[in-house]
């Protein structure tokens, strides 16, 4: 027996599950006896490999579900039956719990309850208000266009370096503590599923069952086009009621897509800058500037369509204790795709160090509170989907369905 | 609203359907559960009805689903509807509201208004009474509601009282709502329609001891009794726990446990049998040793020893295959444990207390293939029934997977055409006579 193994026989034993894990464990106890459900999404056939629901198989289920709702609407166990079955939001629970658990440093973990919009917003503002003062000081807040010859230069505020030295950091420190997190979700995964009574898998195989090929792109392609918000027919999934919906799918296609073409263009300019010393402002026409509009565009009509889906979301979906985190996001979001857009409209004029200032404290705030926020679900929600993809292809030790 | 599946005719591969089932299969192993007992013409009618009911269901928003795991041997028969009856109710509420129709919540029918119809003396409905108070009329009216398995004492008065001086039903859990009461079936029984079924007959499974009384549903069944032995409490065994596949014989189970003294029945199985049953929702109890598990059921440890002893003693072993009726069978021994039949020898140990659970009861309205309420032999011209009301036309006692949800959707619907054909036809020859 490896030492890794033995670290997490001994990590098992000491683990004690919350009452949220129970909660999970105890309904899908229920679950697992009725499966009525087991069209819907990738969760109710994950379930149906297992009989029993341990910490670790818990931590996997609720990071598969999506809180589409479409087993809330179904269930005839749901609230007002006694059984008060609602697995969107015992999952949600979990899932802030699996957050915290593998956070990364642990120390941080609390972070995320804390997580707010009024926080989000007022560090947005703090931000701001910080990197206005330090252009005050330089004496660049109003005088910006005359100092770039050219207008617009962004580099007279603040210089590229500087910017690029902060941002990069911190960015680099978000990008960094949620891999390591879900690094360590994915450790207490892999080993323990793949352990049956007669053969102890060893730690290659287990690192062989991650590069399997089909496996990483049915994950990704789950993944990448929401597949678990369609319901399992396509027509989408819930938001107020049981009617069917695909705006969610839609707006959270916006919200992701908007910002990878800002990702994109950020890279793009990235490279630019330090390969071809090709120095910002680009044109209308250029690459970076078309995929920092595009995204831009899909990020103010993503996050401000999510937000407003989230408003009218029908009361027993998900976690209502994570709102506050949920709505603290999407704001930022949308603050830094529209503070973006306005400093890129109004680049010319005598605000845009004002604008630039406001901007800088979005995406500082943005970047500060990504490990430790809503962003965190991106992360873990793939690995459990590249998880149910291996799974699915390994054979089922359960032989139920011979009766 | 706990169904999850009905069983169609089809005579080659459907979507969700795998093969063949032919109407003339459907019908044979209808009959076989039934041993006789249903309305050939009414059983054919909705076998037929059923080759053709899922377009339309998908057309009112139900989404049908690759049969559930634990289920493959209904692939052929059985088509599930994604989520459940539930998810199928709420598609049907949206169709029906998307329609324009008005839908009533929380309006439950009290009485059922009726009057004899001058020149042809059959009788008619004229109006509904709500519990409300208020009363509406139509033209024509749909009699869709349950079977009466909510009513306690229509359920004591239909049992009566055991040679133990028990009330049996007492002991008897309702799988479904609390308020499928029967109110209006009672109402058109003392207003002279004509009955069919037996009260005592209905789809009755055997479920967990430890149930709701209420709404229990599908989850609370326990579906190892194949693998093991049942004994009741006197630690006796009382029928083949192999006689056939379990789907095909888990709704006797409820009748003869509630036949049992107690109404109790126990379930016991050994580590062979884990994993290949589907997960029960209550965990059983569990002992590494007979003795011990007999402790923890409450029963005579002696007698349920010995019980278990004769068994292990009766089995003859062959191949042990779940998915065939199998040789493994027991010699010389009452009664006999026809398939599947391995020695309970292999700790742990696990017994699940098992009580009747009632899915809905058999006694309905008699009705002819428009589903039109009879009323001393001479059909109604407006009054049609639809759904468990009526399910005795075709199911005089047994049961075989997903038919109740057949006989609903195939009868509902054709009740839904026969309404609307009469409001139409009938509502414009009362208004002739008028004028």
């Amino acid at each position: 027996m490896s030492t890794a193994m033995l670290n997490q026989l001994i990590q098992d034993a000491a683990q004690l599950v919350d009452a949220s894990e129970h909660e999970v464990a105890r309904q899908m106890q229920i679950c697992n006896a009725c499966r009525y459900c087991e069209g819907f999404c990738a969760v109710f056939p994950a379930m149906t490999r297992r009989l029993d629901f341990a910490q670790h198989d818990v931590h996997y289920l609720a990071n598969l579900c999506h809180n589409c709702g479409a087993c809330l609407h179904a269930c005839q166990y749901a609230p007002p039956h006694e059984f008060a079955v609602n697995v969107p939001r015992a999952m949600a629970q979990v899932r802030v719990k699996t957050y915290q658990d593998f956070a990364w440093p642990q120390a941080f973990a609390g972070a995320y309850k804390r997580n707010g919009l009024v926080l989000c917003l007022c560090m947005a503002f703090g931000l701001a208000l910080f990197f206005l003062l330090a252009a005050g000081f330089k004496q660049a807040l109003w005088h910006a266009p005359s100092l770039g010859g050219a207008g617009g230069n962004f580099y007279a505020v603040f210089p590229h370096s500087l910017m690029a030295g902060v941002f990069g950091t911190v960015f680099g420190f978000a990008a960094l503590a949620l891999t390591l997190g879900v690094k360590r979700f994915w450790a207490t995964q892999v080993f323990k599923q793949y352990r049956p009574q007669s053969e102890l898998q060893s730690a290659r195989g287990a690192i062989k069952l991650i590069v399997n090929k089909d496996a990483f792109q049915e994950a990704t392609q789950s993944a990448l086009s929401l597949q678990y918000l369609g319901g399992g027919h396509g027509d989408g999934c819930h938001n107020e009621d049981e009617r069917w919906t695909k705006l969610r799918r839609v707006f959270h296609h916006f919200t992701f897509y908007g910002f990878m073409l800002c990702f994109a263009a950020t890279s793009v300019a990235t490279v630019y800058h330090y390969a071809f010393v090709w120095i910002a402002p680009y044109g209308y026409a250029s690459l970076p500037k078309w995929l920092g509009i595009t995204g831009g565009i899909g990020l103010l009509i993503g996050p401000a369509g999510l937000f407003w889906l989230k408003t009218k979301r029908h009361p027993l979906h998900g976690d209502a204790a994570q709102n506050a985190m949920d709505y603290g996001f999407i704001a930022l979001l949308f603050s830094v795709s529209l503070t973006g857009l306005a400093l890129m409209l109004w680049r010319d004029s005598s605000a845009m160090a004002f604008l630039l200032c406001i901007h800088l404290g979005c995406v500082m705030a943005l970047f500060m509170t990504i490990p430790y926020g809503k962003m965190a679900h991106g992360f873990y929600r793939c690995a459990a989907l590249l998880k149910f993809a291996i799974e699915k292809r390994q054979p089922n030790n359960l032989n139920l369905s011979a009766d | 609203m706990h169904t999850r599946n009905l069983r169609c005719m089809h005579d080659a591969p459907q979507d969700v359907l795998t093969d063949a089932y032919p109407e003339e299969e459907f019908w044979q192993d209808l009959l076989k559960v039934t041993g006789g007992q249903t309305t050939e013409h009414m059983a054919r009618r909705a076998i037929r009805e059923s080759s053709i009911c899922r377009d339309w269901m998908r057309k009112h928003g139900v989404r049908f689903q690759p049969s559930l795991s634990g289920t493959l041997h209904l692939s052929r028969t059985n088509a599930f509807f994604m989520g459940g009856g539930k998810a199928l109710v709420n598609a049907y509420y949206l169709s029906a509201e998307k329609l324009g129709l008005e839908i009533r919540y929380n309006a439950p029918v009290e009485r059922i208004e009726l009057s004899i119809r001058m020149n042809s003396g059959r009788t008619e409905f004229v109006a509904a009474h709500l519990k409300s108070g208020e009363r509406i009329e139509a033209k024509s009216c749909v009699l869709a509601c349950g079977g009466f398995e909510s009513n306690r004492d229509w359920l004591r008065e239909a049992w009566g009282q055991n040679a133990l001086g028990e009330w049996p039903t007492d002991n008897f859990a309702i799988r479904g709502t609390r308020f499928n009461m029967g109110v209006l079936l009672k109402d058109l029984m003392a207003q002279g329609a004509d009955l069919i079924g037996d009260p005592t007959q209905a789809h009755m499974v055997a479920i967990d001891a430890r149930a709701p009384l209420y709404d229990g549903g599908i989850c609370t069944r326990v579906d190892c009794v194949s693998l093991g032995i049942m004994v009741n409490r006197n630690a006796q065994r009382f029928y083949d726990e192999g006689e056939d596949f379990w789907p095909k014989r888990y709704a006797i189970w409820g009748r003869l446990v509630a036949q049992q003294p107690g109404q109790v029945g126990h379930c016991i199985i050994d580590a062979k049998a884990v994993g290949r049953f589907m997960p029960p929702v209550f965990k059983g109890a569990k002992a590494d040793t007979l003795e011990e598990l007999a402790r923890q059921l409450g029963l005579s440890e002696a007698e349920f020893l010995k019980t278990v002893h004769d068994y292990n003693a009766a089995c003859r072993v062959g191949t042990f295959d779940h998915s065939v009726l199998d040789d493994c069978h027991t010699e010389n021994l009452t009664p006999a444990k026809t398939h599947w039949a391995l020695p309970i020898d292999t700790a742990p140990f696990y017994g699940y207390t098992l009580k009747p659970g009632v899915t809905f009861t058999y006694l309905g309205l008699e009705v002819d293939e428009t589903t039109a309420v009879r009323f001393g032999g001479t059909e109604s011209p407006n009054l049609f029934a639809a759904g468990e009301i009526m399910a005795g036309n075709v199911l005089g006692k047994g049961y075989t997977a997903g038919v109740g949800m057949t006989i609903g959707t195939a009868f509902g619907r054709i009740a839904g055409v026969e309404a609307a054909r009469s409001a139409i036809e009938y509502g414009a020859s009362l208004e002739g006579s008028a004028a």
